[in-house]
């Protein structure tokens, strides 16, 4: 009996078993991001059928892929450390340092690479400092980011005297045929964008520090016996959400080649609900990187697609705030939250 | 007698004035199991604490491999290749059963990124060594879709990747069901026949008295019985020789075992 049983045993184990099959494991693996893709297609129809002729002409494509990539660059960081099981309200004042870092550089005559590097420095740094202050002084993270997003946007406003920096010598440089030009008509932004997203997705998934970040904000006391080094990881994942800040906030400031001081204000509520509304839930443990790019997606596309369709202005919140609740209605179904 | 893999000399510890353990001798032998019972209250955790280098013991010696041993530390005790599961925040129940066994020790390659399906065929390997396998599980699946005990089982595997000589169980089978009992039963039968041993405390007689090579029965912070399986004969016996211990005004019933002073 245990003869013939065997072999049956270890085909089962090589791989026959059905949450193994490959297509179904991308399908459970996936679950919540593919839900989000669904939410944004269906959408899209919608806006498709109300508004033909305005969806169907490139030019609302490409003006929100100018845009979109800016919004990628900090949803992308922020999955990660809400799956690491904190949140950071402080990002939208350190895209306006990073970015205030790359403005005086370039303003200065020194080459934009220069200023990328100085942004990148300082969106690290800044984060790194948010990071430290929430995790070895124990504070809320809510609270505490919520404060350094006061306090790093004062000094923004203090440094600069509130005054905005324009570029002209960006106009035509190398950094901005690099960062901030059309490659057959696709912005080429979202390429960028789209190279992070994917690293970010790897990163999460296929390396340690990912697996660390996901053990971490599901079992932190698990992952300390394990010898992970819990308040590390939790450092990490604000130094990557310096790191996308500082990204986000060149982009957003090579678009029309001018440093606003209020730069990174306007992403704090959409750059949240695209987490959300991607099927990250709040609780930490798990998330998905290409489900908050999706969400990334669907939020820029509400306001540009109410517009289109011919509904008024006022109309745009109304329908933000339903897709996000709708959303969240669609992951709740789909999720369960294992204890 | 096997090869000892550890002995714990005149342990004792104190809280401040109290005492909890008041010169406790231990040992495990290689492959066995041994089962640690005790009322709650009895010392258990505080030897377990020690045994796994949380607590420092007043004093006392601990001897690993026949070699006493100095500065005796958490660290210590994992190089000794002693690893712990308490029952409950050994696992992260979101995540997969693969992530789990390799918390920490991830198999990474250049630069961190990981070698995942040398994780999945090493998981396979380690689940099969403690028989737990099963049609409805793979190495993919989310910890918090399995059974209390085989959540147990993950613990285990993941103790045995760590290369651990002794893997002490706190409770392993408390709030299971007789099946899930079972299935922890069969994964600490294989456990033992790899030639590892494994401690496994427990309140519930009738639990560890199937499974145990030898009884260790704490009270009030001393062994008051060391005996072999063979020196009981009913699961019946060792209860009224503890319960004589808590209340010694019942009739004694003494195994034919020779208990510690």
């Amino acid at each position: 009996m245990i003869d013939l049983a065997e072999p049956i045993l270890e085909e089962e184990d090589d791989g026959r078993h059905p949450a193994e099959r490959p297509l179904r494991r991308f399908f459970l693996a996936n679950r919540a991001s593919l839900g989000s893709l669904a939410v944004f297609l269906a959408m899209m129809a919608i806006f498709l059928i109300a508004n033909p002729r305005v969806f169907s002409s490139w030019a609302l494509y490409s003006s929100v892929l100018t845009t979109l990539p800016v919004a990628l660059f900090l949803v992308v960081p922020l999955v990660f450390i809400v799956t690491a099981g904190e949140i950071d309200l402080s990002f939208p004042a350190i895209v306006g340092f990073a970015s205030l870092a790359f403005a005086a550089v370039v303003q200065a005559g020194y080459d934009p690479f220069l200023g990328f590097a100085a942004a990148i420095v300082t969106g690290v740094a800044l984060g790194l400092v948010v990071g430290v202050l929430v995790v070895y002084a124990n504070l809320s993270s809510l609270v505490a980011t919520l404060g350094m997003n006061f306090m790093l946007r004062g000094l923004i406003l203090i440094i600069t005297q509130s005054k905005s920096i324009a570029l002209e010598t960006l106009d035509g440089s190398w950094a901005s045929t690099i960062f901030s030009s059309d490659v057959l008509g696709v912005p080429v932004q979202i390429l960028w964008a789209l190279a992070f997203v994917i690293f970010s997705a790897f990163l999460f998934n296929r390396h340690r520090f990912g697996a660390q970040v996901h053990v971490v904000g599901d079992n932190p006391d698990s992952a300390a016996e394990m010898g992970i080094d819990v308040k590390r990881v939790r450092v990490k994942v604000f130094a990557f959400m310096g790191l996308g800040a500082a990204f986000a906030g060149v982009f957003s400031t090579m678009i029309n080649f001018t440093w606003w001081p209020t730069s990174g204000d306007g992403y704090l509520l959409p750059v949240l609900a695209s987490v959300f509304v991607g099927g990250t839930p709040p609780w930490g443990g798990i998330g998905t990187v290409f489900g908050g790019a999706v969400g990334a997606l669907t939020v820029s596309f509400i306001q540009t697609g109410i517009v289109g369709a011919g509904l008024s202005g006022f109309y745009v919140q109304f329908f933000n705030g339903l897709i996000i609740i709708l959303s969240l209605l669609g992951h709740r179904w789909n999720q369960v939250r294992y204890r | 007698m096997g090869e000892r893999l550890i002995e714990l000399r005149d342990i004792t510890k104190s809280f401040g004035s109290v005492y909890a353990l008041g010169g406790v001798n231990l040992h495990v032998d290689v492959g066995e199991v041994v089962g640690l019972i005790g009322d709650n209250g009895a010392g258990k955790s505080t030897l377990i604490k020690i045994l796994a280098g949380v607590l420092k013991p007043t004093s006392g010696r601990i001897l690993v491999r026949g070699k006493p041993t100095s500065g005796w530390s958490a660290a210590r005790s994992r190089e000794a290749g002693i690893e712990t599961v308490f029952q409950d925040r050994a696992l992260a129940v979101q995540q997969s059963i693969v992530r789990n066994i390799f918390m920490g020790r991830e198999i990474a390659g250049r630069f961190g990124w990981l070698n995942v399906g040398k994780e999945i065929s090493e998981a396979r390997r380690l689940m099969r060594e403690i028989g737990f396998t099963s049609k409805v599980f793979s190495p993919y699946s989310i910890v918090g879709q399995l059974s209390g005990g085989e959540r147990q089982g993950v613990a285990i595997a993941r103790a045995i990747y760590k290369q651990a000589d002794l893997i002490i169980l706190d409770e392993p089978t408390t709030a299971l069901s007789l099946t899930e009992t079972a299935k922890v039963f069969h994964f600490i039968r294989q456990v033992k026949a790899s030639g590892r041993s494994i401690m496994f405390i427990g309140h519930n007689i009738h639990h560890v008295f199937d499974i145990a090579d030898r009884f260790v029965v704490v009270d009030r912070g001393k062994v008051v019985l060391q005996t072999s399986r063979a020196g009981v004969a009913t699961a019946e016996q060792l209860i009224n020789f503890m319960e004589d211990v808590a209340h010694p005004m019942a009739v004694p019933v003494s195994p034919s075992a020779q208990a510690s002073p």
